[in-house]
C-alpha cells in the first residue's frame, strides 16, 4: 500500500499517522506539502492527517481546503482513490466538499482529549474490512470542534445509504447521549462519501496501534486497507 | 472602495459560542437580553472604482471561502 500523507502548516498528527502507515503497510509514506500540485505516481491512499492547519483561522479547515494540493485530492478522489481524512482532516474534507456536512464547535464547548468508545457499523468497506459490524472499539479524540451537523436530507441519505461507519458510543455499544462527548448529530464520528472511498473521522486510529500505547483498536482500520489492497493487487 | 461582508449563522443552527455570550452578559447583569448569535465582519479594501465589479468580486469571496454556506448566510455592502 503506497500512501501519501498531506501536510499543512499548522498540522501536528501527520507524523503519527506516517509512523502507523509505516508500522502497519511495512512502507513509508510520501510527505506531500500542501503547495504542491501533484500526488506521488501510483498512489494508493491519500491521507489527511489531524492538526490545526493554518491555526482554524476563518474555519477549521477552511484555509487548508482551498490550498493547491487539494485540487489533486479532490481529483484522485473522483477516480475512486481512497482518501482517509481524520480529525482536522475530516474538517478539512467537509470544507473541500469531498464529504457532506460541517464539524461544528462541541457542544459542551470544550476541547475534548480523551479515549472514546465507537461501534463499527459496518465491516464491507475497504476502511472497516479489519473490524466486525457492531465491534466496539477505543480510540482517542482530541478536538475542540467534532460536532458532526448536516441539513436533515444529507443526515436522511447519509443513514439510508449506511454511509455513518462509526458512531460514538457506550462500551458496550448502546448509542447514549451520556457517551456523545461533542453532541454530533446521530452520534456519528466518520462517515464515507457516495462513493465509499473517502472516509473522515474525528478520532485517531493512529494512536492507538501499538502496544505502549495502551491499546491497539486502531490497527483494525489500517490492516483493512493494507488487505484490501493486497486482495486487489 | 471600502466593503464589509457580515457571516452570520443560519437560523435553526445551534450557536454554542452566543449561548456562551447570552449566559455571560446574563451573569453581569445586562438587562433585557433575549438572545445572542455570534458572526464574523470582514472589511475589505477593493481596487479600483467599479461598483458592480466589487460586488461581483465580494459574491466570489463569500461564496468560496468567507462563508460555509451549509451553515452560514452572508451579506454583502459596498459601503463606497
Amino acid at each position: 500500500m503506497k500512501s501519501a500523507v498531506i501536510v499543512f502548516p499548522g498540522i501536528n498528527r501527520e507524523r503519527d499517522m506516517a509512523r502507523a502507515l509505516k508500522l502497519m503497510s511495512g512502507r513509508e509514506p510520501a510527505m506531500v506539502w500542501h503547495a504542491d500540485r501533484e500526488l506521488p505516481a501510483g498512489t494508493d491512499l491519500v491521507v489527511i492527517p489531524g492538526g490545526f492547519s493554518y491555526g482554524d483561522y476563518l474555519r477549521c479547515g477552511a484555509i487548508a481546503a482551498r490550498a493547491p494540493i487539494m485540487d489533486a485530492v479532490r481529483a484522485f478522489a473522483a477516480k475512486g482513490g481512497l482518501v482517509l481524512a481524520v480529525c482536522n482532516g475530516f474538517q478539512i474534507a467537509c470544507e473541500a466538499g469531498l464529504l457532506p456536512g460541517v464539524l461544528m464547535r462541541n457542544a459542551q464547548l470544550r476541547f475534548i482529549c480523551r479515549d472514546v468508545y465507537l461501534r463499527v457499523e459496518r465491516s464491507d468497506t475497504a476502511f472497516t474490512r479489519g473490524y466486525n459490524a457492531g465491534q466496539v472499539i477505543r480510540v482517542p479524540v482530541a478536538h475542540g470542534e467534532g460536532n458532526y451537523i448536516a441539513d436533515g436530507e444529507t443526515i436522511a441519505r447519509l443513514e439510508g445509504e449506511g454511509r455513518v461507519l462509526f458512531r460514538y458510543a457506550s462500551p458496550d455499544g448502546m448509542i447514549d447521549p451520556n457517551w456523545n462527548h461533542n453532541g454530533a448529530l446521530n452520534a456519528i464520528a466518520g462517515i464515507v462519501n457516495e462513493h465509499g472511498n473517502v472516509l473522515g473521522m474525528m478520532p485517531h486510529p493512529e494512536n492507538h496501534v501499538e502496544a505502549v500505547m495502551g491499546c491497539t483498536d486502531g490497527r483494525g482500520l489500517f490492516a483493512g486497507l493494507v488487505d484490501y489492497f493486497a486482495v486487489a493487487a | 472602495m471600502k466593503a464589509r461582508v457580515t457571516v452570520t449563522l443560519k437560523s435553526g443552527i445551534l450557536d454554542p459560542q452566543g449561548k456562551a455570550i447570552e449566559g455571560a452578559l446574563k451573569s453581569l447583569g445586562v438587562g433585557g437580553v433575549a438572545s445572542v448569535r455570534q458572526g464574523k465582519v470582514f472589511d475589505i479594501e477593493i481596487e479600483g472604482a467599479d461598483r458592480a465589479g466589487a460586488e461581483a468580486a465580494l459574491k466570489s469571496a463569500a461564496e468560496k471561502l468567507l462563508a460555509n454556506t451549509v451553515i452560514e448566510n452572508y451579506r454583502i455592502e459596498v459601503t463606497g
